[in-house]
């Protein structure tokens, strides 16, 4: 690892200070489950490093008017038991899936949505668009973990976020400080990450000097929410593909649909289509089967990873039926 | 391009700071970089390192005090300062299979996922702690007992991921154990003795 300068600021202005030393070239320690290892890999470089967990605001989670405030250095374990998350299923079946109480009791939710590509070429150290001699490694070379949507450009990553899909689908914001003093902005999660056409770009909006304070989140009312994600192994493990969903039913029919695909594109992917077609229909197997066709049906696999696809559409299929209370019926 | 690069103010580029900072030779601007600096110096957070730094850990109820770089990692720390040679590097093997597990108030923790520097004033816990002269932890003995060991390198952060485990979930039941150390497996033939290890403390009670 390469040295680097430590900061434990105690103010949000404090760390928007921080982070703008160096040229803004520094960067943001929570959890660390992401960060210390990008850099004992030398995959990123930074001058700074600048630890948020002494921050009083960012702690807690807190009810305001209109929905949840997640603040960027609430835990994983923290989330599951909060009562004010209780409503929002999805959320907590993704922290379920994490399944190791190491990453459970450090991981942060902000951290989550901004966590590296798990790509190997970037891993390696070849840039989030893994290219070589002007070559894409990624197109070129092992790509069975790769984008099977939006990967027409140099981009072949995709978002590593566990935490986009569900947050996406509940529409969720991030509140953003920085690079000035005064700077704050909420942007909608959805815009939130960037497919790069340069590696300059990075993964996501966040500038320099910049950092997500908290997730806002709607109340969960009368919303029903799932996640389903296609793992590997039983371990500790990334999915290979994974959806969300947020429901407004009526009876057996649906109101209204927000579907989100994870694992598969370098930025969450929201199947617009696919919920127009399920509005006014009754869900069933049988419907949520012809959903997740939808879904995926203009998917553009690479090389080695068609089979993602199949699995894309799987988790389509299961977050709808679980959102429902049927995916129990229909696994049998 | 050019508009993306001047936007991120990278290297090469051109703020006001540095601006100040190479116009010494006018007075005026001089005594304006003071001032915003002292402002400043008021207003930031300590900076430490990139050089060797005071830090003091708590480890196993005893505190050390340690001189260290920012960089350094608690495994590295617990490793090779304070020879607590228990929590194992798994950095290359490249999967987290676990066996850099400490407790860190309380919580299983990977240490290599810790700068030493951050965790200040926490306690501290690596698998020494559960040996007592003779007496050692139900933990350790269940591993012996169920035969919960291969090779044995992962064996001590699964013993305190278990530790941890057992401390949050005391009467956790085989499901919970098997979904709450997932964090440890990797490809191991011996999580049949390690659950039925766990499974048996818990209907113990935990301790």
């Amino acid at each position: 690892m390469r040295p680097f300068e430590y900061v434990s600021p105690t103010t949000e202005a404090e760390a928007v200070d921080a982070l703008n030393d160096h040229d803004g070239q520094t960067m943001v320690l929570a959890g660390g489950t992401d960060l210390i290892s990008l850099l004992q890999r030398d995959a990123v470089q930074t001058q700074r490093v600048v630890d948020i967990k002494k921050i009083d605001t960012l702690k807690t989670i807190e009810q305001v008017d209109d929905g949840v405030l997640i603040g960027a250095t609430v835990t994983l374990d923290e989330a599951l038991e909060s009562p004010l998350l209780a409503g929002h299923d999805s959320i907590a079946q993704v922290i379920d899936g994490h399944r190791a109480i190491q990453i459970q009791s450090s991981g942060t939710l902000v951290g989550d949505l901004c966590q590296m590509p798990q790509c190997w070429y970037f891993r390696n150290g070849f840039g989030v668009l893994g290219r070589k001699d002007g070559e894409s490694l990624a197109e070129l070379g092992d790509n069975r973990y790769h984008a099977v949507f939006g990967n027409a450009g140099p981009a072949k990553f995709v978002c590593a976020s566990r935490f986009a899909p569900s947050m996406v689908a509940w529409g969720a914001k991030v509140r953003v400080i920085g690079p000035g003093p005064e700077d704050e902005q909420f942007v909608p999660l959805e815009y939130f990450f960037v497919t790069p056409r340069l590696e300059s770009q990075g993964v996501n909006v966040l500038k320099p000097g910049q950092l997500v304070t908290h997730i806002w989140l709607p109340k969960a009312a009368d919303t029903k929410s799932a996640a389903y994600e296609v793992l590997e192994s039983k371990g500790l493990d990334r999915p290979q593909a994974a959806a969300a969903v947020c429901l407004q039913t009526d009876g057996d029919f649906v109101r209204d649909a927000r579907i989100v695909m994870g694992h598969v594109a370098p930025t969450p992917w929201i199947a617009h289509e696919a919920a127009r077609a399920l509005v006014g229909q009754r869900l069933d197997e049988d419907m949520a089967g012809r959903i997740g066709d939808l879904a995926v049906s203009k998917a553009t696999p690479l090389t080695m990873n068609e089979y993602k696809v199949a699995m894309a559409r799987a988790a389509v299929k299961r977050s709808l039926l679980r959102a429902v209370g049927k995916l129990d019926d229909a696994l049998v | 391009m050019r508009e993306h690069e001047q936007q991120r103010n990278g290297p090469g580029g051109f703020n006001r700071r540095d601006f100040l900072k190479g116009s010494g030779a006018v007075v005026a601007a001089t005594a304006i970089a003071t001032a915003e600096q002292e402002a400043q110096a008021q207003k930031a957070a300590a900076v430490q390192g990139p050089g060797k730094v005071d830090v003091t850990l708590t480890v196993n109820g005893k505190q050390h005090k340690l001189s260290i770089e920012p960089r350094t990692t608690l495994l590295d720390a617990l490793r090779d300062q304070l020879n607590l040679t228990g929590c194992k590097d798994d950095y290359d093997t490249t999967s987290c299979s676990g066996s850099d597990t400490v407790i860190i108030d309380g919580k299983a923790v990977y240490a290599s996922t810790r700068l030493a520097i951050e965790v200040q004033g926490q306690k501290i816990q690596t698998v020494e702690s559960l040996r007592d002269g003779d007496k050692i932890d139900e933990v350790i003995a269940g591993f012996v007992k169920h035969d919960a060991m291969q090779c044995g390198f992962c064996t001590p952060g699964f013993v305190m991921a278990t530790r941890a485990f057992l401390n949050q979930k005391p009467k956790a039941t085989l499901e919970e154990i098997q979904s709450g150390l997932g964090g440890n497996i990797c490809r191991c033939g011996t999580y049949k003795g390690i659950t039925a290890c766990a499974l048996e403390i818990a209907k113990k009670g935990g301790a």
